[in-house]
């Protein structure tokens, strides 16, 4: 444990790095999901090539993606770009399908009385759909966040710095101490993300916020995602 | 004959489903529990074959208590039919029908050919028998909800809301053909059911339940409509408006059956001159049948 | 693309057929240990996920651990159990196994709970006793999730064998970890390859049994079979309307 209160800035730079790595693949891959979420959706067509190429795109494990994509995007391997891109690869193909199904889960009625009274196709996605599709969005952007801070430490391992240094140090040194506070400190970040999501959804969606009581994990899901 | 014998069941320390109630089913007749709900109806009807197990009171059948019975195998001898068939998704019409029987041990071969003639007995045609419950239209579906319900040959037959789930035509129907049934087979029914035109078509004997399982009325459903007992009573039976209460109006020497509303609900037969309107005429039935 | 030729021609170079480097050896290794794996972690998780999804008893704890679980690194727990352990194939193993149960009991007891609770009452109704419900009416339905929770784990612990290599001489990871160390990017890139067509592969196989395992009455009942990531999304979909609703 003296480990831990003698390498304070360490973990703290560690956990800067890690931030920088994770959150924006979080906002990325929501931004992106939209659209090819909306569009799955909309067409038959479209539903079946976007949900399979996602499908298998998340297939994929990390650590070979991690040395495959440079090659394809012509990063360096081990440039914090690469775990980006990477990550928000991963968050796309799991948020699509949120996306999707949450646009999907809006009642056919309340869209066609919405059109009935006068919104245009346009107003009315951003307006109705967006918004009561919200809370499920919201589930799974807490999925993503979580994920793709369990994941960004995978990088660690092929020299892209973040809380996994902290493992990847800890095994070759034989520091158990290390070891654990890398995983608290990974799990800790997880949460704080996961809290500032539900606090965010509480400002957007006031109108969920009786029944989102929960601040804990998002769960239920019965993948869980990291790899 | 089922009895209940001062049944009390609260599911919480405050929501009482059924209060104090005790009753004699007559073998061999349908009883229907009718009320709105909250009323504890289908607690009732549950209680027979322990789905549920009253807090307090007992229940009979023939005499014995069903809690000295085990629950699974007095459930075996009970014929159950739910609202939206209950059948299983994954097996066959067939299949369905003889789900009981297979449990019972009845050889597979034996049971699939009881279980053809049953789909016989209930109006659906053989073809049907390697269709699975979703291939089904509702009112088909509900028949093999009775056929299945009546697989073991059980004395009782216990319908919860059969044939609520489906449209008013064909809740007709099978309301025909459970009467038809039933003059063949001889059970002893018991139908839940919050639609009171229904009670009073089905039932021997109706009870008429307010919230928290009391009883309002219980008598044939002549007596109750000629008789209610209190406010509550004919205002749920509808005998103080509309359709059910008709009075006689004289048009050129025609007898004309009116209802409160001033519709026409049709001619009092003279000899020869007979004739109903269909339509309200049809519904009003309930009070001016026997 | 010249580093995808080079990588293709280290797949296809008869040098690597032969010895304990042999490319069959080690898809063989990884195959097997992420079966293994699978197996004891479903031996583990079905009967708990069962009982969870079929008397409702545990399933706050089920699901807090399974969501717990999920923000935990594999890398860390890969790490600290092999200092926990030792080197060896022991660590690798009891990591892909506790990382391999959550999403099995989940998938497990979400396909109880996604059955109609009508069609459970009235086989009770009709006289199926608890044992008979569970193999006659729970288990058969509720297969399709069971299988989409155990692709997910499969997924899971394929990509993380990979990463096992990291702790333990095992599998296809430990031509990663070699290319990395030795700057050979055709081995690197060749067993990164290697391992995607496998966990493709795996994927495929899983998607096919799983659409084979839908009771075909149920089939014709919904428009849209229960389907690939359906496992993840949909349980997760339910959950957040129905507290929208209530």
């Amino acid at each position: 444990m003296t480990w831990i209160w003698s390498n304070g800035d360490l973990i703290w730079d560690r956990t800067l790095d890690h931030l920088v790595l994770s959150v924006p693949p979080i906002l990325l891959s929501f931004l992106l999901a939209l659209p090819l979420g909306a569009l799955a959706n909309r067409y038959r067509a479209s539903r079946g090539v976007i949900l399979g190429s996602v499908g298998l795109l998340y297939a994929i494990p990390s650590l070979p993606l991690f040395i495959v994509l440079p090659v394809i995007v012509g990063t360096s391997a081990r440039s914090p770009l690469n775990l980006i891109i990477a990550l928000t690869l991963y968050g796309v193909a799991l948020m699509v399908r949120v996306v999707a199904d949450g646009l999907a889960s809006v009642d056919r009625d309340v869209r066609q009385s919405a059109a009935g009274v006068g919104f245009s196709s346009w107003s009315e996605f951003w307006q109705v759909e967006l918004p009561l599709a919200g809370p499920v969005l919201l589930a799974g952007l807490r999925v993503v966040a979580v994920s793709t801070v369990s994941l960004a430490t995978v990088g660690a391992v092929i020299g892209v710095q973040s809380l996994g240094s902290l493992f990847t140090d800890g095994f070759q040194r034989g520091i158990q101490a290390e070891i654990i506070a890398g995983i608290v400190a990974t799990v800790v970040l997880a949460l704080v993300l996961d809290g500032v999501l539900v606090l965010l959804g509480r400002l957007l969606m006031p109108w969920t916020r009786k029944s989102s009581s929960r601040v804990l994990l998002p769960v239920v899901t019965p993948a869980a995602v990291t790899r | 004959m089922i009895e209940f014998r001062s049944v009390t069941k609260r599911f919480t320390q405050d929501a009482v489903a059924v209060n104090d109630f005790s009753l004699v089913l007559p073998s061999r007749k349908i009883t229907v529990l009718v009320g709105s709900s909250g009323s504890g109806k289908t607690t009732l009807l549950r209680m027979i074959n322990r789905m549920v197990d009253p807090t307090s009171g007992s229940i009979e059948i023939d005499g014995v208590d069903v809690a000295t019975l085990e629950p699974v195998k007095l459930r075996r001898s009970i014929g159950y039919v739910m609202q939206n068939s209950g059948l299983l998704p994954h097996r066959k019409v067939v299949d369905n029908v003889a789900t009981v029987p297979l449990l019972r041990g009845v050889p597979r071969k034996q049971a699939r050919l009881d279980a053809l003639e049953l789909l016989d007995t209930v109006g659906l045609s053989r073809t049907l028998a390697d269709r699975y419950p979703s291939q089904l239209s509702g009112g088909q579906q509900q028949r093999v909800g009775v056929a299945r319900g009546l697989a073991v040959n059980p004395n009782i037959l216990l319908m919860d809301e059969p044939f609520g789930a489906v449209d008013p035509i064909v809740r007709a129907e099978l309301q025909q053909e459970l009467l038809r049934l039933q003059q063949e087979l001889d059970k002893t029914v018991v139908f839940v059911t919050h639609d009171i035109d229904e009670a009073f078509l089905l039932g021997d004997q109706v009870v008429i339940l307010r919230t928290g399982g009391l009883v309002a009325q219980i008598g044939s459903p002549t007596e109750i409509l000629a008789n209610p007992v209190d406010e509550f009573v004919s205002s749920f039976v509808g005998a103080d408006r509309g359709k059910r209460s008709l009075h006689l109006e004289n048009h050129g020497g025609d007898d004309l059956v009116v209802d409160s509303e001033g519709r026409l609900a049709g001619v009092l037969s003279t000899g020869t001159k007979a004739g109903t309107r269909s339509g309200p005429g049809a519904a009003a039935q309930g009070g001016v049948r026997q | 693309m010249n580093l995808f030729a080079q990588a293709v021609q280290w797949i296809l170079d008869p040098l690597n057929y032969v010895g304990v480097n042999a490319i069959p050896l080690r898809v063989f290794e990884h195959l097997a240990f992420t079966l293994v794996t699978l197996v004891i972690a479903s031996a583990i998780a079905i009967p708990i996920g069962f009982f969870i999804g079929h008397t409702g008893r545990g399933r706050g704890l089920a699901v807090s651990v399974a969501g717990a679980f999920r923000a935990i690194p594999t890398l860390g727990l890969l790490t600290l159990v092999a200092l926990w352990i030792g080197i060896g194939l022991g660590a690798p193993f009891v990591a892909l196994t506790i990382l391999a149960i959550p999403p099995i009991l989940a998938g497990a007891y979400t396909g109880f709970e996604a059955i109609d609770r009508r069609t459970v009452d009235a086989a009770r109704a009709v006289g199926m006793s608890e044992g008979q419900i569970v193999r006659g009416v729970e288990v058969p339905l509720g297969l399709p999730l069971l299988i989409g929770g155990i692709r997910s784990a499969a997924l899971q612990v394929v990509a993380t064998a990979t990463l096992a290599a990291y702790i333990a001489d095992i599998g296809l990871g430990r031509y990663l970890f070699t290319g990395l160390k030795t700057r050979d990017h055709a081995e690197m890139l060749g067993g990164s390859i290697l391992v995607i067509l496998l966990a493709l592969a795996l994927e495929g196989i899983f998607a096919t049994i799983q659409r084979f395992v839908v009771p075909r009455g149920v089939i014709s009942s919904r428009s849209k079979v229960v389907r690939v990531r359906s496992s993840r999304a949909r349980p997760m979909v339910n959950s957040a309307v129905e507290k929208g609703t209530q």
